[in-house]
């Protein structure tokens, strides 16, 4: 009998390289707040949860016609849900980051990562309660 | 590991800061800096901000990898074109033949809300990458 790992520990996996790659995008709006035509991004999580139920929507598939046409496959469609943010106050740069928005999105970001880490991290207390047998 | 990549990014954020910081930090100590003709005067400096583009296209997964994250860089330093400032100041040792000397076109008001501005945005960075450091602590706690 063997542990599955995927199996025990859900989408939590998942969800906490969400929670990174997402921080990595803000905080790179964060980096980019002073750049003149930067525009702000962020991650859709119903988008990117989307992608992850059914993955096969991802790709255009090329019909082939005739016996001698070869298989290729389509680049990716969407970008993991990665979208541009649409600014509350327009600045005169260009920039679309507001400083404000992209730090509460980042500490709820972080909140939510803590969460999915403890989620993680009880899954794994349950299994080695598990293998102890207490 | 896209926390690894936060690092990056803030310390890109930071390392421009800083050089804002530092070319408003000279343009202030030399906003009274005089000089005899127009070529020799200090002209004020701005730093040029551009963002990362990392539009590494992955032929292997069959996925155009739209990475943005890549943080901020310093295009260069560009000297203003604003107008230098001629003043009759005869007396001045530098002063050329018709008594002018000439001064930079070093705005000091425009430099203190530089300043801040900078120094806010380095503070940020900060706060970025230590909320990152925080995620990354604990993920190393993971099962204890």
């Amino acid at each position: 009998m063997a542990i599955s790992f995927d199996k025990a520990l859900g989408v939590h996996e998942d969800a906490m390289r969400f929670r990174g790659h997402r921080a990595a995008v803000l905080a790179n709006n964060l980096a980019n707040a002073d750049t003149p035509n930067y525009k702000a991004r962020d991650i859709d999580f119903q988008s990117a949860l989307a992608e992850k139920m059914n993955p096969q929507n991802k790709t255009i598939e090329l019909q082939t016609t005739h016996q001698s046409h070869r298989e290729a496959k389509g680049l990716l469609v969407d970008d993991g849900g990665l979208k541009y943010r649409t600014p509350q106050q327009p600045s005169i740069d260009g920039n679309t980051v507001e400083e404000q928005v992209e730090h509460g999105q980042y500490m709820e970001n972080s909140l939510a990562f803590q969460a999915s880490f403890t989620f993680l991290n009880s899954k794994f207390k349950g299994l080695i309660g598990a293998i102890k047998g207490e | 590991m896209a926390l690894g990549n936060v690092f990056d990014i803030a310390g890109s954020g930071m390392n421009a800061q800083s050089l804002r910081l530092n070319t408003t930090a000279s343009n202030i100590a030399n906003a009274q800096t005089a000089s005899s003709s127009v070529d020799e005067v200090y002209r004020g400096r701005h730093p040029v901000f551009a963002a990362v583009y990392n539009k590494a296209m992955d032929f292997n997964s069959n996925q155009a990898s739209s990475d943005s994250e890549a943080g901020v860089q310093v295009l260069g330093v560009v000297e203003s074109d604003a107008p230098l400032q001629p003043r009759y100041e005869p007396h001045h040792p530098m002063a050329n033949d018709e008594g002018y000397v000439y001064y930079p076109n070093v705005n000091v008001v425009e430099e203190m809300t530089n300043m801040i501005s900078a120094s806010r945005s380095f503070q940020v960075n900060v706060e970025v990458m230590n909320s990152a450091k925080q995620m990354v602590q604990r993920v190393l706690t993971l099962g204890q």
